[in-house]
């Protein structure tokens, strides 16, 4: 593919809201997880929660949209002067030339889940000031975020589990090599619901420690939330140390709804599409930050297929021990943390894995360290077996 | 920076799937369509979903039936190979039942929910059982819209088969809530149209369609009860379309997207 630049990004975690916060953060090696008190919820687990996401007002105007999650993403768009750099774009190209591909797992399904607590106990009905439309249907983050600048270009969510907000970088590279649109904000938001916490209960994925991916006693996610965005541009106006997005790359494991395939196949799939997509070799990364949600499973496959493509030289971390899995949001939150390892030359280290499975031969990275890093890689997988990849680099 | 001029959005129609209330399949759509049969009104017939191994088969659910059922349709009607695939699943929303069951329950003091209904829950369920149903390990997308999702699902599927030059399956769909869900989301059964999309004209081909960004207003039928399945499924706002392939004429019709943004459609039959 053709370069495209990311003229802005941001990040919005339990580490913090913004790219300092993010980036001090994993350099010091430090994890935003703590014990879960979120909501009603009563599970012996460690979540990845973000400060004052419900003290976040919308404008009046977006009132219907009001709910955690879009909270969250307007606190995520607010973050290092990225709605600026919006408005700037849409002022440059009109509001029909900004396109919206935005990733979530459940949107405001948390809404939902207390509305269903107010039914009329003689009808069954939900709440009036329920809106399905606006805040529990997927489309209702890239619907918001496309009034939220006004504009009246092309808008999609992206909603594939896991890998959702990676596949939106897939997407908006698309349309801009078509010409149907000039910029694009990309990115992804979930938010702390009961869905997840309690499914990922239900299928003993969940930790009772702070997960510790790729650890020998590793023994599940720590569900995190987040809202991560990009502002992607033709590459013309990059210039020396711009990051690029180089290459993305899809694939499917067509084995199982909520397993990855055994031998990480899908996933080695991904990654050397995104290979072949940004014209590279394996030798050409520096790093790659791994899905690495800590399940047994995951990393083991993972690792297979990432040793297989990559040998055991090119430094790896997953960063999911410092920001939780953020579900949705993950392929865009660990975009951004390449942007930040390419920007600041610093490979990531992974808070919370100690000891490392022996069984996973890597060069994993246990603790932050200077290096320079030109070219990074990041997986994202999915339930339904959904694999991306996207390559990102340093503008020489 | 210069804006290169835009890229068509191009490709040549090689099969189509429909499922919908009273239109069972393509075929009978098509008669429906061109005005050879009438239209009867009847709730949407699902086929089981044989291909599926017997665990995923029992797990099945009514979007998992449907879009199978029009996916594999298109697929056959081209010859393709499903195996090898690359999909677009654009929806407005995923398994209603499932999703009042899990808020149902999470409502309760036993929130212990299924692990079965957590996984099927995700929007991408439906794709995730076309994977292990067909095997293939081509890209997957899934996509949500709301009322936009047929066109974001079109342009998508546009982009792989013009900027990644492969074939593209299209599969759109959507499916009904049950109260109380039901009262704020009105869809009611399950609908969807399923395209396979080319790059290149072959001996299959059926129609060539290009998409381009339009303000006016979306084409509308002429028979009220297609109008109102037009207008009551998302994935049928693509009727005007299917009625241009249905009746093998060329020409130009206007499909509702995302306001004020609407996709015209040129259609050249082959």
């Amino acid at each position: 593919m053709t370069p495209l630049l990311l003229s802005s990004y941001t990040a919005t975690t339990c580490l913090g809201h913004g790219l300092d916060a993010t980036l001090a953060a994993l350099r010091d090696g430090r994890s935003g997880l703590q014990p879960c008190h979120f909501e009603t919820v009563e599970l012996a687990t460690w979540i990845g929660e973000v400060p004052a996401v419900d003290g976040e007002k919308l404008p009046k105007s977006l009132a219907r949209y009001d709910c955690r999650n879009n909270r969250l993403a307007q606190l995520g768009l607010q973050a290092d002067g990225f709605a600026e750099r919006v408005r700037a774009a849409v002022a440059r190209y009109g509001k029909s030339r900004v396109g919206v591909f935005l990733g979530t797992s459940t949107a405001g399904i948390l809404q939902t889940e207390l509305a269903y607590r107010r039914r009329d106990p003689a009808s069954g009905a939900l709440p009036d000031d329920f809106i399905y439309r606006t805040t529990h249907n997927s489309f209702s983050l890239a619907e918001f975020t496309r009034d939220y600048f006004g504009l009246e270009g092309p808008a999609m969510a992206v909603s594939t589990a896991c890998s959702s907000s990676a596949k939106v970088f897939a997407a908006a590279a698309r349309q801009l090599a078509l010409g149907s649109i000039d910029a694009a904000i990309v990115g992804g938001v979930d938010t702390l619901c009961l869905t997840t916490l309690y499914g990922f209960a239900s299928l003993q994925l969940t930790s009772s420690q702070p997960c510790r991916p790729y650890d020998e006693s590793r023994d599940g996610i720590s569900v995190g939330e987040g809202a991560a965005f990009a502002l992607l541009e033709r590459a013309e106006q990059a210039t020396r140390g711009s990051i690029l997005l180089l290459g993305t790359g899809e694939s499917s494991d067509a084995y199982h709804m909520s397993s990855p395939h055994p031998e990480g196949l899908g996933a080695r799939m991904a990654m050397q599409a995104a290979l072949n997509s940004a014209g590279l070799n394996a030798a050409d990364i520096d790093y790659i930050n791994l899905h690495g949600t800590a399940t047994p499973a995951n990393d083991a496959a993972e690792g297979k297929a990432v040793s297989a493509l990559f040998g055991q030289q090119v430094p790896a971390s997953s960063t999911k021990g410092a920001t939780g899995h953020t579900l949705g949001a993950a392929g865009a939150v660990e975009a951004v943390v390449c942007a930040l390892a390419l920007s600041h030359d610093l490979l990531p280290g992974s808070p919370g894995t100690s000891t490392l499975d022996p069984a996973i031969p890597l060069a994993y990275q246990l603790s932050s360290r200077p290096a320079p890093v030109r070219r990074a890689l990041s997986n994202s997988f999915g339930f339904g077996g959904s694999n991306c990849s996207l390559i990102f680099g340093v503008a020489p | 920076m210069t804006a290169s001029a835009p890229i068509p959005l191009s490709a040549w129609i090689e099969g189509i799937g429909l499922l919908a209330p009273g239109l069972p399949d393509w075929p009978s759509a098509r008669a429906v369509l061109r005005g050879e049969q009438p239209f009867s009104a009847a709730p949407s017939v699902l086929p089981a979903p044989t291909i599926l191994p017997p665990a995923e088969r029992r797990r099945a659910s009514r979007v998992v039936k449907l879009t199978l059922a029009i996916g594999l349709e298109a697929a056959a009607h081209a010859e393709a190979d499903v195996g090898t695939l690359a999909t677009v699943f654009s929806a407005s929303g995923a398994d209603g039942h499932n999703c009042h069951a899990l808020c149902e329950q999470l409502a309760t003091d036993d929130r212990q929910i299924s692990p079965t209904r957590f996984h099927n829950s995700v929007h991408n369920a439906a794709a995730g059982y076309w994977g292990i149903a067909t095997k293939s390990m081509a890209p997957c997308q899934v996509i949500c819209g709301f009322d936009a999702s047929f066109g974001a699902g079109l342009l998508d599927a546009l982009g792989q088969v013009v900027i990644d030059r492969q074939p593209t399956l299209l599969i759109a769909y959507d499916s009904e809530y049950p109260e109380p869900l039901h009262a704020k989301r009105d869809t009611p059964d399950c609908g969807g149209v399923a395209l396979l999309l080319t790059p290149e004209r072959t001996a299959r081909s059926l129609a060539s369609l290009t998409v381009s960004p339009s303000n006016a207003s979306a084409a509308r039928l002429a028979e009220p009860a297609l109008e109102e399945l037009r207008n009551a499924i998302p994935a049928l706002r693509s009727l005007p379309l299917l009625q241009l392939l249905a009746r093998g004429e060329s020409g130009r019709v206007c499909l509702d997207y995302l306001p004020p943004m609407q996709l015209n459609v040129d259609l050249q039959t082959c």
